[in-house]
Formats: C-alpha cells, structure tokens, sequence
C-alpha cells in the first residue's frame, strides 16, 4: 500500500500513526501470503520444468554438465541461440519409445482400474462404518507410509518369487508342483503398482462419499428405485469427482513409476521411467533424457486439464447443498 | 331432526375415524422401536384413514421420525405390526411401499434438475414418456415451479426446494404421504403461508398425508386430527379441537397453546358440575363425568377464556378472582397480562387489542387492580 492513498495527517495523532502501521503491516503480510505458493509454483516446478525443456532443446557433448549451451557469446557482443529438435526427432523415430509409452499408459490404466475397482468399495465400506470402527480403517489405510515404499517393493518380491513365500506355501499344500511364475512378469508389476497406489483412490473417494448425504440413498428408495438403481442413477453419478481425482492420483505417477517395474518387472517389462533412467543414468545422454520426460509430461497434462475441470465442476455442483 | 341427520352424514366424511364401519387405510398395531437399550416408540396404536391430514406432534426427540421412518420402510419396528390398506408391511422394502416422502432436509438429488428430480419417481415405475411429461407438467403448475424446471437445486430457494421436494413426493400419487417437519427450514412468514397451501394441495389430490411436527400452531392449521407424542408414546389424540379444548392431561393442556395449570381438591360433586377448590379460590366447573369427592385434581385455564376488567363484578360470583397486574406483553394484536392474585400466584390473561388506545396511559396498565371472570365451562378438569 502506498502512502499516498492514505489521508494526510497534521502532527501527531498516536492513534492513527498506530493504526496506519498496522494497516501496512497487514497489507504486507497479505501479499506475503498471495505470494508464498507463486514462490513455491515458480522455485518447485516452472524453474526446474525450463531447465528440462532447455536441456531437451540441447546437443550431447563431452563435458560437464554434459550438454551444450543455448546461448553462447562471441566476443562478449554477438549472442548465438542454438536449438536443436534432434532429441525429439529421435525419440519420434525409434519405435521402442513410442512403444514404451503405449506400455506405460496400458499398465498405468490398467491399474488405475484396479484401484478403482477395489478402492471404491473399500471407501464406501469405510464411510458406512461406526466412528470407532472408520477411524480405526483410515489408519490402516494410511499405516503402510510409515514404511519405506522400497521396503514394501522389497516385500513383494520376496512374496512373488519362485522361491517366494505364495509359491512355497501353494507347493507345500500340494496344488501345484513347479513355481508359477510371478516376479518378473507384468502381472507383478499390475500388484505393485495396485498395492502401492490404492490408498492414493480411497482416500479422495472416502472424502467425496463423506459429504454424500445418505438420506439421498433412502429418497432414491422411496421413490421406487432398487439397490441397483441407486447406485447407478445416484451414488455413481455424484462420487465422480473423487473417482476423477483418485484416478488422476493414481494414473499420473503410475504412468512415470520407474521402481516398481525395475524391480518386479525387472528386464521384462518397459516402462517409461525405466527407459528414462537409462538414458540419463547408463547412458549419461541428459537430453534425450529430458525429451523423453517432456513429452511425458505432455502426455500428463491431457488428464491434468481434466480433472482441473472436474474440480471446478465439483465445487460448484455436489457440495453446494 | 334435519341437522341430526347433516350431523351424521358429515362424521361419515368429514370423520372418517368416528366411523367404526370404515377400514382405516393405515393400521399401527403395538409398534415399538428400541435403538439398542433406548426405546424410541413405546407400543403404539394407531388408524389413520383415507384422506386425512394427520399430524404427528411433539417435542423434539420423542419419536415422531422414528414412527415416520417405520412407515416409509426405513426403520423396522423390533416388535408390533403395520398395515397399509389391509397389507402387512413387515417384508416390504421401502421401494416397494405405496408411500412416498418428503424429507426434513428435501433430500433433492444435487446432481439433477428440477424436472428430472420428479421424474426420477415416475421412471421407477416404467411410466410412458409422454405420461412422465404431463404428470412433470401437471404437478409444476400445482406447486407453481413451472418456471424453474430446468434449474438445479441449489440455484432455488427455501420455499421452492420445499415444494420441489412436495411435487417429487407427490407426483407418483401414493396412498400415503408422509411428510417430516415439511415447512420446519422455512421462515415463519412464509411457513404460515404455506400452511395453508399445503392443505389446500392435500384437499385437492385427495391423498393421506401424515405429517411430522414439532410446531403445535402448524399441527393446528393443517391437520384433521392431531396425536400428541411424548416419550415414544401417544399422549392424545384428536381433532385441533378437541385437542385444545378438550385437553385429557396436564401434559396436552401445557404443549398445546398456554394454560394455567392449578392443583386443587374437588369438594363437591353434582350432576352437570363439580366445586374444585384451588388457590386462586372455589372453582365451578362444568364436568359431567362422575369424580370421586375429595380427590386431588389438575385444572387449567386458558389465558384467553379469562375476562379481564378494572370495575368489580356486580355480584359476586363463583368464577372469580381479584389482583394486580405485575406485567405486561404487547404483541400487537393482543396483550398477554401477568396477574398476581391475593394467593400470590401468578395468572396469565391475553386479551385482544380491540380498540386502539387514544393515549399510552389507556387501559389496564402496571400496577392496577384489576377483576378476572371466567366461565363455568371454560375451566378443564385435567386427569393427572
Ligand atoms: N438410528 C438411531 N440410532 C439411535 N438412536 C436413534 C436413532 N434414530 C433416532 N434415535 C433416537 O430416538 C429418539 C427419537 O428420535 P426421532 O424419532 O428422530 O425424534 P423426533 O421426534 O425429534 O423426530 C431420539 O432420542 C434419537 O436420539
Ligand atoms: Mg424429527
């Protein structure tokens, strides 16, 4: 706020130099606060998303960092911009990128179905249950972040392997006589990926289907319609917003999940992050490592545009009883 | 001989419950619902007949929902039985019931229109589209929403979600509507008002309603009969009438309007009256039960049965009392006099504001002694 704005003053007041400073101070600490998430949006994702794309703009080269430079000067007066698309050009051409994203998004669809399929019971169990009884839920939903997600990775391998627990227990109780074989396949990666990302489905469903009124459920009821019915024409309709934003948490990093397909898919299944810590870590070619992450990205925002739009709808439409 | 026979004809249409001929379409026989170790309903008994406007009517807490919720088919009763137009209610699933409800919170599906929340109904029962379309179109015109069909329900108002939730319930024409504290969100202006539309609306589908409230002048207005619950149980039930002027017990007399509640031992009993001795004096009581001499009684009196006046009756007079006024409510319409009696009791007087005072000092004002008459049958005689 500006000085001028406020009304000139003849000598001295102390009440109203008091309260003029108090006003600048509050004025202050509104713009501190507008400003902390532009500060936090620019440092945590606009800075380092230029970064990628400059890199991904740029030529391979034998230095540190091991890149070339978009802008060079010569004789300190004229600039050079050089830009090149070849990274782009070559994750286009080579068919096994092209084949990879089709991959990641076929498992990360996949799964975020599963999730949905099992979450969304599992949420609405929660929300019709006891307060002692839903507390108690909700904590075990949350329990397993206490442990390291690699530790949990770890787990499951151990449970899938030839040698694992389930193969040990199935041939001990004599219904089968070879290993089936789970670990490194697709199917351990769908677990992995289930298991890890099922609490990122319940908990947006389990907020949405709490505000649902259940007297909706019973009106439906009285007015004729069955248990089925309900679900479809009512229920269905107005927990789409925490399917939407469960399935976006779900969906979106499942589609760049690079430690559960490296250690349950192991050399079997590609998956885009697999791919990209190759390139960036074997093969230390940081920009078509950084190609590949921005048409990740690209292939991102289409979902993300989405559910901004969902969340729109939502605040407008199934809250406002 | 001619009004004899009007008389009658009118208890068979009118009155339907006075008719012991007449199958009653609702029968509530010895429910109770217990909620655990709490008993919500305690063993009632009720008929309602075709065509009534019944009221459920009692503080809040005692039941009335409960009752409600056990005809709709959401509560099941843990013992008695229902009958709906001869058929026991027991196995039928609330979608299944010939009966439909308005919700205490509307219950408007958010997600639909106003035209497609009242079609919802009608789909249910694999109605013809262009049968759906008129009943839509014939039910907006009786609650005056044509307007609004296309709009969601959180753009509408109080008023019209009310009659939304009113036209959703109605337009499947159920034997039985039940309506939970159907004016209770809106404002008071336009609860009185409405009032009154819902009975008209009533009257003209010729529907049973049956609703809740806790709000006894609603009771009053809409119903044809009342019952009075307290504690999961029926307390009263009859006409507004006899309800207010025909109070069976303390509790009735003191829920229903105001009363002025005195203890007092009966001393002399005859034919057409009885003599109850009380501490505003010797009352003469019209009451042609027989009640046993000596016994110890609950009376009360209305604040608006009592006259009030500044000169001295001109003979005295069983049905009388002398005292001061110690305050004074003006409403308006009426005043509400708070009288202290010689005994030191204090007596509530309302007395209409007939003619509009010429100055502030006109009238009955604080401090005046002042003479309350009353008669002999506007005392009650109250069991319990
Ligand atoms: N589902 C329930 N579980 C336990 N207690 C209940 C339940 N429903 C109602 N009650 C209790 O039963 C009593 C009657 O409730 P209700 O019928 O809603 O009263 P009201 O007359 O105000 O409509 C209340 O004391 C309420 O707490
Ligand atoms: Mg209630």
């Amino acid at each position: 706020m500006s000085m001028e704005t406020l009304p000139k003053q003849s000598g001295l007041i102390p009440d109203g130099i008091v309260s003029r400073i108090l006003r600048q101070l509050q004025s202050g600490w509104r713009s501190i606060v507008i400003a902390v998430p532009f500060v936090w949006l620019f440092l945590f994702f606009l800075a380092p998303f230029f970064i990628v794309a400059k890199i991904s703009l740029a030529e391979l080269a034998i230095s540190s960092p091991p890149f070339s430079k978009m802008i060079e000067w010569t004789d300190g007066t004229i600039m050079t911009i050089r830009v090149v698309f070849d990274n782009f050009a070559y994750i286009f051409d080579d068919p096994l990128y092209a084949r990879t994203y089709i991959n990641s998004l076929k498992i990360s669809i996949i799964s975020t179905f599963f999730c949905l399929l099992i979450g969304y019971p599992m949420a609405y169990g929660i929300v019709r249950s006891g307060p002692v009884a839903k507390r108690l839920l909700l904590f075990s939903i949350i329990l397993p972040f206490w442990t390291s997600f690699l530790l949990r990775v770890y787990a499951w391998m151990g449970l899938l392997a030839d040698q694992g627990t389930i193969n040990g227990f199935l041939i001990s109780m004599g219904i089968i006589d070879e290993p089936i074989r789970m670990l490194y396949t697709e199917f351990a990666v769908y677990i992995g990926i289930v298991y890890t990302y099922l609490p990122f489905m319940i908990l947006p469903l389990y907020a949405n289907m709490e505000k649902l009124d259940a007297t909706l459920n019973e009106a439906a009821a009285d007015l004729g319609s069955g248990p089925i019915n309900t679900f479809f024409k009512i229920t269905l309709p107005l927990t789409m917003p925490g399917i939407i934003a469960g399935s976006l948490l779900v969906f979106i990093p499942a589609t760049g999940e690079y430690v559960i397909p490296d250690l349950l898919g192991g050399g079997n299944v590609q998956m885009i992050g697999r791919l990209l810590y190759n390139e960036f870590a074997r093969n230390i070619d940081w920009p078509v490592a950084c190609a590949v992450a921005i048409v990740l990205l690209m292939l991102l925002v289409l979902p993300m545009a989405i559910y901004q739009h969902y969340q729109g709808k939502a605040s407008e439409g199934v809250t406002g009883e | 001989m001619l009004g004899d026979q009007i008389s009658t004809d009118q208890n068979a249409t009118d009155r339907p419950w006075l008719n012991s001929d007449a199958e009653p379409l609702i029968r509530i026989r010895g429910v109770t619902k217990k909620f655990g170790e709490f008993v919500a309903v305690n063993n009632v008994d009720l008929d309602i007949h075709q065509g009534e406007l019944f009221c459920l009517l009692g503080g809040s807490g005692c039941g009335k929902t409960t009752l409600l919720r056990m005809l709709a088919g959401f509560e099941v009763p843990t013992s008695g039985q229902i009958l709906i137009d001869g058929n026991d209610m027991s196995d039928v699933p609330p979608y299944e019931r010939p009966t439909n409800m308005m919700f205490q919170n509307y219950a408007l599906f958010p997600h639909m229109s106003v035209e497609k929340n009242i079609a919802f109904g009608l789909q249910q029962d694999k109605l013809p589209k262009d049968e759906i379309e008129d009943r839509i179109h014939a039910i907006l015109k009786l609650v005056e929403l044509q307007d609004y069909k296309k709009r969601k329900p959180q753009q509408l108002s109080g008023g019209q979600r009310q009659r939304v939730a009113l036209a959703r319930a109605l337009v499947k024409e159920p034997k039985l509507l039940l309506l939970d504290e159907p004016l209770g969100a809106l404002d008071k202006k336009l609860r009185e008002q409405t009032q009154f539309e819902l009975a008209n609306i009533q009257d003209q589908v010729g529907i049973t309603f049956v609703v809740v409230t806790h709000d006894q002048e609603e009771a009053m207005t809409l119903s044809t009969r009342i019952a009075v619950m307290d504690k999961g149980e029926f307390i009263q039930i009859g006409s507004p009438t006899e309800i207010y002027e025909f109070p069976e017990n303390r509790f009735v007399a003191d829920f229903i309007g105001s009363a002025n509640i005195l203890e007092g031992q009966i001393v002399e009993d005859s034919a057409d009256h009885v003599q109850v001795l009380t501490d505003i004096g010797e009352l003469n009581i019209e009451h042609s039960q027989p009640v046993q001499k000596g016994a110890q009684v609950w009376v009360a009196l209305r604040p608006e049965k009592i006259h009030l006046s500044a000169e001295a009756p001109s003979e005295p007079q069983p049905n009388q009392s002398k005292g001061i006024v110690e305050d004074i409510g003006y409403l308006g319409n009426s005043s509400i006099y708070k009288i202290r009696l010689e005994s030191g009791r204090i007596i509530d007087v309302t007395a209409p504001n007939q003619i509009r005072p010429k100055s502030r000092s006109h009238g009955i004002t604080w401090e005046d002694t002042v003479y309350l008459t009353w008669d002999p049958s506007s005392v009650m005689l109250l069991n319990k």
